[in-house]
């Protein structure tokens, strides 16, 4: 259990796929101008990469080590063609606002990556914690980046009013700019938030000594 | 819309790394100095001009007549995949040295969103061929001159004086905030 936890664990701050290893992050900084589109994305990401891993990790004694990288493709295509037809008929509204994201999902660099550095080796039970980790950790980044840039730009949260009446939306914050300089500070969070979590870490074990 | 709006609107007002943010991991990782994204820059110009010439046929020719649309995603991955290898391979051979110097981004050309992405608008904004390949070439120069633009500004940076807490990645993206301001100025550009 423990050990689960910590393959889960690692996704949300140590290895965040979008703060610390830098990937995927094309979706991060374009679907965050509202918070509804960062859940629908996050979603969406995390069914795909959480399918990919099982399917891929149920055959990794199958699949042979020269063709590996196309049958990846082939299968993460396929769960993303799944979400995109589902979202475009149950959710036509999310899926037009996220546009070209959702079918680009299958380039999205941490589903290859968790494919090839994990799902390929390890056991599937493990695969999914791995997925799930990941798909949690790309799904705060983006609702907290989504919030932030909804709140100031817009002044609501999930489409609803939140700031007082007076607040002036401040415009740069939705616009492509401003998600550039949120994920900038994000990212500097990120690297204070692990920085100060190997300090706590540290701490204790020097008082034993 | 006539070629030279498309190509204009394709690298200025909606260039593909600073206001449609594709692409954006080659440009933080190549874009250390001015050599390696030109020769990034051109090796994506290639793979996204050739990917546009054979996917519009295919979909139009093939997918279509037979129905087949809902494979659209898939189709497209493998022909930018193969397009990617050729690329590599031409490379490997004929300019070694940039071969080695690209390391892993060139066979992650292939998970570039920036190229699957033209291909579906081509599809998405249903345009012709001619059309389609402009799209493409003004794209694809967007994305060329932003990496440049981007590996000057990081060559200043790297004697600048920066802030504690933006070190390292976060002074970039910063940087890259500024540029997308600046280019946001060409919006007036085009109606």
């Amino acid at each position: 259990m423990q050990r689960l936890w910590k393959i889960f664990s690692k996704g949300i701050v140590y290895e965040n796929p979008l703060l610390m290893l830098m990937i995927g992050l094309c979706s991060a900084v374009a679907v965050t101008s509202s918070v509804g589109n960062a859940v629908g994305m996050g979603g969406a990401m995390t069914f795909v990469i959480v399918f990919a891993e099982l399917v891929i990790s149920l055959f990794r004694k199958l699949i042979p080590n020269d063709a590996r990288i196309p049958i990846f493709i082939i299968v993460i295509a396929a769960f993303t063609t799944i979400i995109d037809l589902s979202m475009k008929a149950y959710l036509p509204e999310l899926s037009k606002s996220l546009g070209v994201f959702i079918p680009l999902i299958v380039v999205n660099c941490i589903i290859m990556g968790r494919v090839e550095a994990f799902a390929s080796k390890e056991k599937p039970l493990d695969a999914v914690v791995d997925a799930l980790g990941m798909g949690v950790g790309y799904t705060w980044v983006l609702v907290g980046i989504a919030a932030f840039r909804e709140l100031l730009g817009n002044g609501t949260l999930m489409a609803a009013q939140v700031m007082p009446e007076a607040f002036q939306p401040i415009l740069f914050f939705t616009l492509p700019p401003g998600g550039f300089m949120v994920f900038a500070l994000f990212i500097s969070f990120n690297i204070w938030l692990k920085k100060a979590m190997e300090r706590r870490a540290a701490a204790p074990a020097k008082e034993a000594a | 819309m006539n070629v030279i709006g498309i190509f204009l609107a394709a690298s200025l007002t909606d260039n593909v790394l600073l206001m449609r943010f594709l692409g954006l991991c080659p440009f933080i990782g190549m874009s250390a100095d001015v050599n390696k994204s030109v020769g990034m820059g051109l090796a994506v110009t290639f793979v996204m001009v050739m990917a546009t010439a054979v996917t519009w046929p295919l979909y139009h020719f093939l997918l279509v007549p037979l129905e087949l649309t809902f494979l659209q995603i898939l189709v497209f991955i493998l022909v930018i995949a193969s397009l990617v290898q050729l690329v590599e391979f031409f490379l490997k051979k004929n300019v070694p040295s940039l071969y080695a110097s690209m390391g892993i981004y060139l066979p992650l050309i292939t998970t570039n969103c920036a190229i699957l992405a033209v291909t579906f608008d081509n599809i998405s904004k249903g345009y012709g061929l001619m059309e389609s390949v402009v799209y493409a070439v003004g794209v694809a120069f967007g994305f060329l001159v932003a990496m440049v633009l981007m590996a000057g500004i990081r060559s200043r940076l790297r004697t600048a004086p920066v802030p504690k807490f933006l070190e390292g990645t976060p002074i970039l993206f910063a940087a890259t905030s500024l540029l997308a301001t600046a280019f946001m100025g060409f919006s007036g550009l085009i109606k």
